[in-house]
């Protein structure tokens, strides 16, 4: 199979379409946790509990409500292998978690991959939402529907005053953790990060640096999501992110253009070292990989390099790591064997889109 | 959640460090992140220091919980205590900041209260109500937005506001009964 082919089929439907402000903010994201009345939360789920939460999902899942919202597909994470586990992991649509302790767990997927239910993870559902870009808001309503037809078939524990009671006490009341995953070279390389992010954290929200490999933000991304889930509505939770999200992209530009103008040969200088390393290397490890590509994303939003598709940094992301490397070689590969082979996906990748570019 | 290095302010700033495989988080407070340096990109040479320990986040609740246990409480010592439906053990809720079941909530509820006041913004849910389970629910909550709105029409004289509000509440009050 050609690597376009791989890409067609590897990744998720969702991650080839744009979305607005996705030049900063790749991708959006809402997962509500849901438990079943009168059950055990999943930590002393006993089998004969584990496997009814399952029936009662799938039953769900078939109800007229949720067929509406499109076509389901539940597997036990038992009847997967653990390489396929390991890449529905890289791919953000189920948790660490579940796929190391998949003897209860189970996935339902929809066709495009944008909702994504686990089952017996934490809580006994979480309801996940996946979009492109800056569409937090779009996710948290797609997620809000997923929960209203799941009801119509399952019943939630609820608290009157607390409400959704989830295992873990910093989940309970509405339950939902909102996220936006953020490129932000702009305000890293001028410095101002830290600043902003000290601010960010004082209303209610946490920032987490993303793929940090011991040194760094590795890749200059950030996920920033809500911290409080009780006493604040779900709307209130989006509007508080939204505001704060698009606040930072205004930073970014402004950095972003600031750069240009004080330094561009600088900037240009270590955007095309950036490519031109990832065009020709032979041994990357993630780390590197990450910062590079971070690089190149930069290019391409700034127009310094043309013909390389902006999905690039999405894309790789997800391809580079260990599980997807060893599914698209199809053999098992040791770190040090990962490197080469991911040189070689990068040099193939960008071949790619230089062939597009001029057939 | 408070920061694992001073345990005195709320944790703000929380990032994952993976080294060799292995995965720690950690949960700062901005103060703490701040003195550490530029934490977001010198966090390798910041946590090679051996100056504090990092906790796993499990045991970070539990000490929090822990340390909400004022002397002066009257309940029974936390080796006694149990989810009066599951049966989880308190002790067990400290190590793994999980709960058994849905009536934990209420077993645990005084040691809960102080610990959701930290973390959360308030104690009472503002948000979405299930449709179906939650119909009495919803009912009560649409009473008390109601009764405070009449009370504001009252207060600016709007009378006739005032009047479709009660008889709505009346309704309501009524769907309740039945
Ligand atoms: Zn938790
Ligand atoms: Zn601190
Ligand atoms: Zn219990």
């Amino acid at each position: 199979m050609s690597l376009g082919e791989f890409l067609q089929r590897a990744t998720s439907p969702w991650m080839r379409e744009g979305g607005p402000q996705d030049d900063i903010v790749l991708t959006s994201r809402v997962r509500i946790a849901r438990n079943l009345e009168g059950i055990p939360f999943p930590q002393l789920e006993t089998d004969s509990h584990a496997n009814q939460v399952i029936e009662r999902v799938a039953k769900a899942l078939n109800s007229p409500a949720v067929r509406k919202l499109g076509d389901f597909e539940l597997v036990r994470c038992s009847d997967l292998s653990a390489l396929d586990r390991a890449v529905l992991v890289e791919k953000h649509l189920i948790s660490r978690d579940l796929a190391e302790e998949a003897r209860h767990g189970a996935v339902a997927l929809r066709q495009d991959e944008v909702i994504s239910i686990m089952v017996n993870e934490e809580d006994h559902l979480r309801i996940q939402c996946i979009l492109p870009g800056m569409r937090v808001d779009e996710a948290w309503r797609l997620a809000n529907t997923v929960d209203d037809a799941l009801e119509s078939e399952l019943t939630w524990a609820f608290h009157e005053r607390l409400g959704y009671l989830t295992a873990c006490p910093t989940n309970v009341g509405t339950g939902i953790r909102a996220s936006v995953m953020m490129h932000l070279p702009g305000l890293v390389i001028s410095g101002q990060i830290n600043r902003l992010l000290s601010a960010v954290s004082q209303v209610g929200l946490t920032v987490r640096g993303l793929y940090g490999e011991g040194s760094e933000a590795a890749g200059n991304l950030f996920q920033v999501s809500n911290q409080v889930t009780l006493g604040e509505s779900e709307q209130e939770i989006i509007q508080n992110l939204t505001g704060v999200v698009l606040q930072l992209i205004d930073h970014e530009r402004a950095a972003r253009k600031a750069l240009l103008q004080a330094n561009r040969e600088a900037l240009e200088d270590r955007v095309c070292r950036s490519f031109g390393i990832l065009a020709y290397a032979r041994r990357m490890d993630s780390k590197e990989t990450l910062q590079r590509l971070s690089d190149v994303r930069l290019g391409i939003d700034l127009g310094i390099i043309k013909g390389v598709s902006s999905r690039i940094l999405q894309e790789l992301l997800v391809m580079t790591q260990p599980a997807f490397l060893q599914k698209y070689f199809g053999q098992e590969l040791s770190p040090g064997e990962r490197d080469v082979r991911r040189a070689a996906l990068i040099r193939e990748r960008l071949r790619l889109d230089d062939t597009e570019v001029h057939g | 959640m408070l920061c694992q290095r001073c345990q005195q302010r709320p944790a703000t700033v929380h990032f994952t460090q993976v080294i060799g495989g292995d995965k720690t988080e950690y949960h700062l407070c901005d103060q703490c992140a701040q003195e550490k340096g530029d934490l977001l990109s010198k966090a390798a040479q910041a946590f090679s220091f051996n100056s504090w320990n990092p906790f796993q986040f499990n045991q970070l609740l539990s000490g929090l919980l822990n340390m909400e246990s004022s002397p002066g409480f009257a309940s029974p010592p936390l080796t006694q205590l149990r989810c009066d439906h599951c049966g989880l053990p308190y002790s067990q809720f400290t190590k793994t900041g999980r709960f058994g079941c849905a009536h934990c909530y209420d077993s645990f509820e005084a040691r809960l209260e102080p610990m959701l006041r930290r973390i959360q913004s308030n104690t009472t849910h503002t948000g979405k109500v299930p449709l179906r389970a939650g119909g009495q629910v919803k009912v009560k909550k649409e009473l008390q937005r109601l009764r405070r709105e009449l009370q504001q029409a009252v207060s600016l004289e709007q009378f006739e506001h005032a009047a479709r509000l009660r008889d709505e509440i009346r309704r309501l009050e009524q769907q309740l009964e039945d």
